[in-house]
């Protein structure tokens, strides 16, 4: 049967009973290790602060290893060759990175109850607006990665033959999401981390099949490697240059390297990957994850490696009917789909598509906790009880998760994309307020704030100029910029130079180097700093401590 | 506050978690052979990295573990 041709009844079958599965467990989850009341942010939005060393494996993996990146990465891989592999070093040195600070994080937030990272910055600087603007881009970089997660779903409910066009074919995925945003709503951060066992349990499986069954089905690595480089070499009709190599090149080598070091920082900034963190019962639970995530990340990088497997295998992207262009996103799908038996395929787009609904869930309650703590509590009804909080979060989760939807119904999926490589940026550009001042207030409020602007001013100019000749768009083509074009209010210190960087690390230097050169104006003017509320035992403080804070009092 | 330790606390240990960003020098992998299994150097080198990043974040645990503990539980 042709992928993407008529409806694909095993798969299909297997998907809605999987799908079925989760959703009773999603519903289930609210009565799991159950507080008296989940009336309360640090019960809906944390799970009770007081997550194992295994559940946090599980959800925090199923967190930072979302739908999307299962099946973008191969997809990049399949395009470019070895710059897609820059998913298996960026979540190598992730953990090495945020090891330390993410203790601190922990401690910090568990001494004085904060639930998100807004909450932290307001907390150490006193200082609303700083938090305002981290709160802001915090939501604005989730949202659409919410919206990709629903892209990630529909890639593989379009291969099983839902490829209706105009809003019918929108209707599966609709269905889907007010499955989740209801059980999202009732039991908060407790049903993504119960459905993430079953959604990596799913993962683990098709993956280790995969790489292992095609390969040998294939005529081995070697044989799909040669291919894949002889595929890769053909020149691109509309640009003239080879589409990729399988090996880097001496202008995309410092790209690599800049993407995988600033997509490990960016990382842990996301509301939702701190999140996870915050939902971790101990420092030691933390310590022990940051050892064993890395077996998500040798996965991935397995993973990554289906991208030659489906150059190897022919593999033709499938048409969205609702836009009309070939969806790259498809690639991995259609693979399983023309190499597997239908009976396997549909545990592994099941997998794919659980795989969607985990990080969604918890992305929609680290966008509802940040607007809920940071803009409705702080501006618009200060004395907030914890339970009116708690309202608030939810209502805001069914905003969020629609707003997403609606992302995709009505914007071209690649709207969604395109502020995803924007959202990456622009979170990055929060590292100087909430990680370094984890450190050190040294670093000035005004000079944060000061830097967050420019960061992300010219953040947003060095993406919006790049173009991408082989899809003929001039704004916001890729990730990947040559050191040629950078320029300094016209001053461009690298002419002529084809090396590329990746623009958000460009930005976070411009950032750093601001907040300092502000920071050293405003101590020696001697602008008050704010007042700092927490101390320096609150950053060592742990789960058997005496003197702890109590969960969810009101 | 009792005897909690405050401030930075730094254990020499610590330095092991710099092992891993070695990943990030590419010219010292960017080869296709010796291929392993099939695998060009520049893949299986980097899923190699993973349990050198594994080890190094383990050091760091065990090696710091017992003292940060006894501080904390007083």
């Amino acid at each position: 049967m042709t992928p993407g041709g008529g409806l694909q009844w095993t798969e299909l079958s297997i998907f809605v009973v999987l799908f079925l599965l989760v959703t009773v467990l999603g519903f289930l989850a609210a009565r799991w290790k159950a507080a008296a009341s989940l009336d309360h942010l640090d019960e809906w939005g944390l799970g009770g602060r007081r997550f194992g060393a295994w559940v946090t494996w599980f959800l925090v993996g199923g967190d930072l290893y979302t739908a999307y990146t299962f099946v973008a990465v191969p997809a990049l891989v399949f395009g470019a060759g070895a710059l897609g592999f820059y998913a298996l070093p960026y979540t190598v040195i992730l953990y090495p990175i945020v090891f330390l600070p993410a203790l601190r994080m922990w401690s910090v937030s568990r001494s004085h109850g904060y639930v998100t990272p807004a909450d932290f910055v307001r907390g150490r600087f006193g200082s609303p607006t700083l938090a305002l603007l981290i709160a802001i881009t915090g939501i604005v970089a989730t949202m659409p990665y919410i919206a990709l997660q629903l892209a990630g779903l529909e890639a593989v409910l379009r291969t099983m033959g839902l490829n209706g066009s105009g809003i019918v074919g929108h209707l599966p995925l609709l269905i889907a999401f007010i499955i989740l945003a209801l059980y999202t709503y009732q039991s908060g951060l407790r049903a993504p981390a119960l459905i993430a066992f079953v959604k990596d349990g799913l993962i683990y499986l098709v993956i280790l099949v995969a790489v292992f069954y095609l390969p040998a089905k294939l005529g081995g690595w070697s044989h799909i490697f040669d291919m894949s480089a002889a595929k890769l070499a053909q020149p691109n009709p509309k640009t003239g240059k080879p589409a990729g190599s399988t090996l880097l090149t001496g202008t995309n080598q410092l790209q690599y390297v800049t993407l995988a070091l600033g997509s490990a920082l960016a990382l842990f900034l996301y509301p939702h990957s701190l999140t996870g963190v915050l939902a971790s019962r101990g420092r030691s639970v933390i310590k022990r994850n940051m050892m064993a995530l890395p077996a998500y990340s040798f996965l991935l990088g397995l993973l990554a490696l289906l991208g030659y497997v489906a150059i190897a295998a022919g593999v033709k992207p499938i048409t969205n009917a609702a836009t009309g262009n070939p969806d790259s996103n498809t690639v991995v799908p259609v693979l399983f789909d023309i190499q597997f038996p239908s009976w396997f395929a549909g545990i592994a787009f099941a997998a794919i598509g659980i795989g969607a609904l985990v990080p969604a869930a918890i992305m929609s309650i680290a966008a509802a906790n940040l607007w809920t703590r940071n803009i409705y509590k702080e501006y618009l009804r200060r004395g907030a009880t914890p339970k009116q909080e708690a309202t608030q979060a939810k209502i805001a989760s069914l905003v969020v998760k629609f707003g997403a939807v609606a992302f995709i119904l009505f914007i071209d999926p690649q709207f969604s994309i395109d502020l995803q490589l924007i959202g990456g940026v622009l979170i990055l550009q929060t590292l100087p307020a909430v990680a370094i001042s984890l450190y050190t207030r040294w670093l000035h409020r005004w000079g944060l704030i000061a830097g967050w602007i420019v960061g992300m001013g010219w953040g947003l100019i060095m993406l919006y100029n790049i173009p991408n000749p082989s899809t003929g768009r001039a704004h916001f083509g890729t990730s990947s910029m040559p050191l040629s074009t950078l320029s300094i209010f016209g001053w461009h210190p690298f002419p002529g130079v084809a090396t590329q960087i990746y623009p958000g690390f460009v930005a976070l230097v411009a950032n750093l180097v601001i907040a300092v050169i502000v920071t050293v104006i405003a101590r020696s003017m001697k602008v008050f700093n704010g007042v700092d509320e927490t101390d320096g035992t609150d950053y060592h403080a742990d789960e058997h401590d005496k003197d702890l804070r109590p969960i969810g009092v009101h | 506050m009792s005897g909690k330790a405050a401030g930075l606390r730094f254990s020499p240990w610590n330095l092991f978690l710099l092992i891993p960003l070695l990943m990030l020098v590419t010219p010292w992998f960017n080869f296709d052979k010796p291929r392993f299994l099939g695998l060009p150097f520049f893949y299986w080198f980097q899923f190699a990295f993973v349990f050198i990043g594994v080890a190094s974040v383990a050091v760091v645990y065990v090696m710091t573990k017992g003292k940060s503990d006894k501080e904390n539980q007083r």
